[in-house]
């Protein structure tokens, strides 16, 4: 697993594509389809995004009778990794809008409500429509809630005004960022750059939206009217140093100032006044853009349940899980997976490809009365937009290392335009891929 | 699966441009390849004013395809950061220019058949 010569689809098949029909020769056929654990266990899992599922689609082909229900009260399934894009005005809205059901696998059973109450003990799940669903297994793969009412002063109705965007928020509310941000870039002021001091997904996004709103000033003729900070929730620029150093010197090229330990309390949309909790006390800076990310925790019901750490995150509420199987560590057969799970890292679409066949080779190794030795390592991935057309391709583990897919060829800290391409055309077609089980 | 199999690079192409389109690209690809093989085996010989005229077609091709690609991706020749993306650009200009010159050469020996005094 933490083998390095063990590249991740994506980037491989984009290779292949500059490579061509060598590449396609070489790569060989698909492997021995694995056999099918046969089983009548009831397999929950909670959550339809990215990692439920893709796990859904792999787990169809791995067992053989086992019931497995999916729960999610959302119709819609939203390709995240695109916000950033569509927040830069490179991207319609619906570029990250598909059905959920439309990505299901038949034999699947949909139920279209939210868990209202997860009772591990008794090995249930209630939902809010009252159903009590029993499980034999469970996998928690919620995703995380934005808290927004954290920052006082703001709210999700005044996105796209006052200078306000909020990306996170879903792909209308990335569309209406796009609306404020792009005032900004035509007229200038004083654009500041927030991330939440919590565990977040994607650190990498507050950046990119940063980078993206910088370039596109620029080019428009106005970066000289600008002056753009980005205030980071501590003392570095990114979580891994040395990415972070990186993305130091490209603002000091840029221009962009950085405020260092200033975390968005609140925001004062009349004046245009942001508060920040430093280590100095609460300081006051003026805005004419702003981006809010709010904190991020566990959904309510996962932290009432009673999976959450009990001495990490207390705020934040994170499921307890081993950081290399994903399985619970008090409930052998409860998983976490994707953005709730309580790992340092990987909460990306690129950690979810790492993470589901992990959980999978687990849970189909107990279901037979096996042990699997799969391990997760913490890889996540980041392409890194430093401009319209440019970007770095981050790629690092749990110890911080870089783990670049193609050492030699794409260097993980340079600015490259095949990274840049990466994210426009492969990603959101590996990710597809991903969610069908495929990838 | 983080290895990658003929398989996943299937699925990945059919995401990115569709399942039909790209299967349909593939065809095309494929009929025009076999056209072009047959033109050659039919005419015993390569007709060296067509392929005059295929190779005046390449640097269309392969401007064209470098201006599509960068077109569909928002980025420009200024975006070149470093080695590995010349030769993503050359890659991608080779193949313009190899696939319209097989176009521009199938097209004539398919549709100007008559006037093969040049053969």
């Amino acid at each position: 697993m933490t083998d390095q010569d063990q590249f991740s689809p994506s980037r491989r098949g984009f290779l292949g594509l500059a490579a061509g029909a060598a590449a396609l020769a070489a790569a060989g056929a698909a492997p021995p389809a694995q056999a099918q654990v046969a089983t009548k266990a009831h397999i929950v899992i909670l959550g339809s995004g990215a990692a439920g599922t893709a796990l859904a689609n792999r787990l169809v082909h791995r067992l053989g009778g086992a019931r497995i229900t999916l729960i999610d009260g959302r119709r819609q399934h939203l390709y995240q990794p695109g916000f950033s894009l569509i927040a830069a005005g490179l991207k319609p809205a619906g570029y990250s809008v598909s059905q959920t059901a439309d990505w299901l696998p038949p034999g699947v059973e949909l139920k279209q409500d939210y868990a209202a109450e997860i009772d591990p003990e008794a090995k249930t799940v209630t939902l809010q429509g009252g159903e009590v669903v029993p499980y034999d297994y469970l996998i928690v793969a919620t995703g995380l809630t934005l808290d927004h009412d954290a920052i006082e002063g703001f709210s999700l109705d005044l996105v796209g005004t006052e200078g306000i965007g909020a990306l996170y928020a879903g792909p209308d509310y990335a569309a209406k960022t796009w609306a404020a941000a792009s005032r900004f870039t035509e007229e200038g002021g004083v654009g500041l750059f927030t991330r939440p001091a919590t565990e977040m997904k994607c650190a990498g996004a507050p950046l990119k939206h940063t980078f993206l709103i910088d370039d596109i000033t620029r080019k428009a003729g106005n970066r000289g009217k600008a002056e753009i900070i980005y205030a980071s929730n501590n003392n570095s620029l990114f979580g891994v140093p040395i990415v972070s150093e990186k993305v130091r010197m490209l603002f000091g090229d840029r221009g962009i100032d950085a405020a260092y330990s200033h975390v968005l309390r609140a925001i004062e949309p009349g004046k245009k006044l942001a508060t920040f909790d430093t280590p100095e006390g609460q300081k006051e800076l003026g805005y004419d853009y702003i981006h809010v990310i709010p904190p991020q925790r566990a959904p309510q019901v996962v932290r009432d349940s009673g999976l959450s750490w009990a001495d990490k995150w207390v705020d934040q509420g994170w499921v307890e899980v081993d950081q290399h199987s994903l399985r619970h560590r008090r409930y052998p057969e409860v998983f976490a997976v994707g953005d709730v799970a309580g790992v340092p890292k990987g909460k990306t679409a690129a950690s979810v490809k790492w993470q589901v066949p992990v959980v999978e080779a687990h849970l189909v190794a107990q279901i037979a009365g096996d042990t699997a030795d799969a391990a997760y390592n913490g890889y996540t991935s980041c392409p890194m937009i430093t401009r319209v057309g440019r970007a770095m391709l981050v790629e690092f583990d749990y110890n911080d290392n870089l783990t670049p897919s193609f050492p030699g060829i794409i260097a993980p800290l340079e600015e490259l335009w095949i990274s840049w391409l990466m994210k426009e055309v492969a990603l959101k077609a590996t990710y597809n891929a991903m969610l069908r089980g495929k990838a | 699966m983080k290895d990658l199999t003929f398989g996943t690079l299937i699925a990945v192409f059919e995401e990115i441009f569709g399942r039909g389109l790209f299967w349909a690209m593939l065809a095309a690809a494929g009929v025009i390849t076999l056209a072009y093989v047959y033109v050659l085996i039919r005419d015993r010989a390569v007709s060296w004013r067509k392929f005059l005229w295929a190779q005046l077609s390449m640097p269309f091709g392969a401007i064209g395809a470098v201006l599509f690609v960068q077109a569909m991706t928002h980025s420009g020749f200024a975006d070149i950061g470093g080695p590995v993306d010349v030769i993503v650009l050359l890659t991608v200009a080779v193949a313009g220019a190899i696939g319209l010159a097989i176009l521009v050469y199938t097209l004539e020996s398919l549709i100007l058949r008559k006037t093969r005094s040049d053969v």
